[in-house]
């Protein structure tokens, strides 16, 4: 049968965590639909006819739909599924504010945060901040599932030419409205997809020395990230934050700043392929799962690499 | 107003968790358990509402086995009015207990619901919404702020880019994150006086509704682990190695 993937954008562009939700359903089905709920989304849906692995794109257009508040989104999803065996969402805060609402006008279980699929009903998933894994089984007559993104790799945008069908706009009483969006604007890349994570922790002390790492950051073409504590104590934003209750990250090098490494903070960057903790207090957590460990003060040792960095790319140069 | 707010008892977040030697599950007997630490949160929340003036009632419900009375009991430390503990001996899935505490909801008729925005044990983050849902009220999830004026409700919402404000009514459901409130610690005195508040206790077979579980786990194992790594002398030791022999920068 078919999978449908709900889309998380921004009305004008995919996130990408809807390409890495496009690589799990392709584990379930050749049949790949994607629904597009959003506001102007006509050059949104052209652009993503070309994703290779996706044979439909479902779009409903609607200015009620362009916060994506899920009290008017849901009820357009439990229309539809009928259609499906299972329907996806990725698991950010965008999924995970969704689907569970679907799954109650569906009256199914949704299983959330998916990490593997193991066949049509058997899925993998991770439980108590991912301190143990859980395999789970499901009968159910339709699948609702969140995808971690980290956890499957990005399809290709290109190279196919899906059918495009307009549905319309269900109105459903609504008593939620839309007041505003604080987004930090930022030139480095998306904290959830970069190659490259530099994170710091209450050992940053203040949010003026964050500057620090900022310039790390720049120096290897790194996104930002914070430990809980960093955010809690007002040094940095909510959506820096990487851990149980924040980001889930997989880059291919997590550099933690002053990070002691509390077990909500592993939950969220322990699958990076390479991490190095920096940190004075060599009782540390986060050492027992670093690849390269420096016991040093941070506001020494970050100046220094930055100057290390520098010289390597002189010598390349 | 009155405020239902949902507690679930779960393993205490600072104990490192083990995997059952038979791969059924994970070991929770004889271990800390607490009240889920964004519950925490929603019933500070709670409190503080009644504290300003604009809830006179506020109640906790747990669904769980004769245990959870605990997670009820320290809630009624931290200020909460009284409770009701839902008996359970299964373990609900979030459809099963949003159906539950809908059930409590049509009869206590409160006119907002908090809850934290996931448990930490099995880390679903779905019962708010679902409940939301079931009541066709509106939902607010994963909230930081909240203000309350003449029936309008003001919530700021953590999401992934930033901030969301929203502007919604009540009745809601509202579900909770970490940087809502700091929750007060109970004191003794009130630990004392919450022995004496009234808990409910209504056995779930009586609410007539489906509480099956409908994803079957086949076992839990523990995550790989990673090997240990090594400690570097030096910032010019740890940039080789990235550069010559992890190759990451």
């Amino acid at each position: 049968m078919s999978v449908l993937v709900v889309a998380e954008h921004d009305n004008k562009n995919l996130k990408s965590s809807t390409l890495n939700t496009i690589s799990a359903a392709e584990k379930l089905s050749e049949d790949i639909h994607l629904l597009i709920l959003g506001n102007k989304i006509e050059d949104l849906a052209k652009s993503s006819k070309s994703i290779q692995l996706v044979k439909k794109v479902i779009i409903c257009d609607h200015e009620k739909l362009e916060n994506q508040i899920p009290e008017s989104s849901s009820p357009i999803i439990s229309n539809l599924a009928e259609n499906y065996s299972h329907i996806l969402a990725p698991s950010s805060t965008f999924g995970k504010n969704l689907l569970p609402r679907v799954s109650a006008l569906l009256d199914v279980t949704q299983i959330s945060d998916i990490i593997g699929i193991e066949s049509q009903d058997t899925f993998i998933r991770p439980i108590y901040a991912g301190n143990a894994i859980s395999y789970v089984q499901t009968d159910q007559k339709i699948n609702l599932m969140t995808v971690r993104p980290t956890s499957f790799e990005k399809c290709e945008e290109t190279g196919g030419d899906a059918a495009v069908e307009n549905i319309s706009f269900i109105d459903s009483e609504v008593k939620t409205t839309f007041v505003s969006r604080e987004v930090s604007k930022s030139d480095r890349p998306e904290l959830g997809n970069a190659r490259v994570v530099v994170s710091g922790g209450r050992g940053l002390e203040n949010s003026d020395n964050f500057k620090l790492l900022y310039d790390l950051a720049d120096k290897l073409n790194a996104a930002v990230g914070a430990s809980r504590a960093a955010v809690d104590s007002g040094y940095i934003g909510n959506e820096y934050q990487v851990g149980q209750t924040g980001k889930m990250v997989a880059p291919e090098l997590y550099i933690a700043v002053g990070i002691s490494g509390a077990i909500q903070h592993l939950a969220g960057m322990k699958e990076s392929k390479v991490i190095v903790a920096i940190n004075k207090d060599l009782e540390a957590p986060i050492f027992n799962i670093a690849d390269y460990g420096l016991s040093s003060d941070l506001f020494q040792a970050i100046p220094e690499i930055i100057k290390e960095l520098d010289l390597l790319n002189q010598i390349e140069s | 107003m009155k405020v239902l707010v949902a507690v679930k008892r779960v393993v205490d977040y600072k104990v490192q968790i083990r995997v059952k030697s038979d791969n059924s599950g994970v070991e929770t007997q004889n271990v800390k358990m607490s009240v889920n630490p964004p519950d925490e949160n929603a019933i500070e929340e709670a409190v503080k509402l009644k504290e300003q003036g604009l809830a006179n009632e506020i109640i906790s419900v747990s669904i769980g086995d004769d245990k959870s009375q605990d997670v009820l009991r320290t809630s009624m430390a931290m200020g909460i009015d009284r409770s009701i503990l839902v008996k359970s001996q299964n373990t609900l899935e979030p459809l099963a207990v949003a159906k539950t505490l809908k059930i409590i909801i049509d009869k206590e008729k409160p006119d907002l619901v908090l809850m934290g925005k996931q448990a930490i044990d099995d880390d679903s983050n779905q019962t708010g919404q679902i409940l939301s849902a079931l009541l066709n009220w509106p939902q607010g999830c994963f909230i930081s702020n909240l203000k309350i004026e003449n029936n309008k409700v003001f919530i700021s919402r953590e999401i992934d880019e930033g901030i969301e404000n929203l502007e919604t009514s009540l009745p809601a459901v509202l579900t909770c994150d970490l940087r809502l409130n700091t929750p007060r610690f109970a004191s003794l005195p009130n630990i004392m006086k919450a022995k004496k508040k009234p808990l409910e206790t209504i056995d779930i077979d009586t609410l007539g509704i489906d509480t099956s579980s409908k994803i079957k786990t086949l076992k839990v194992i523990e995550p790989p682990k990673r090997k240990a790594g090594i400690m570097v002398n030096d910032v010019k030791e740890l940039v080789q190695k990235l550069k010559y022999e992890a190759k990451v920068i």
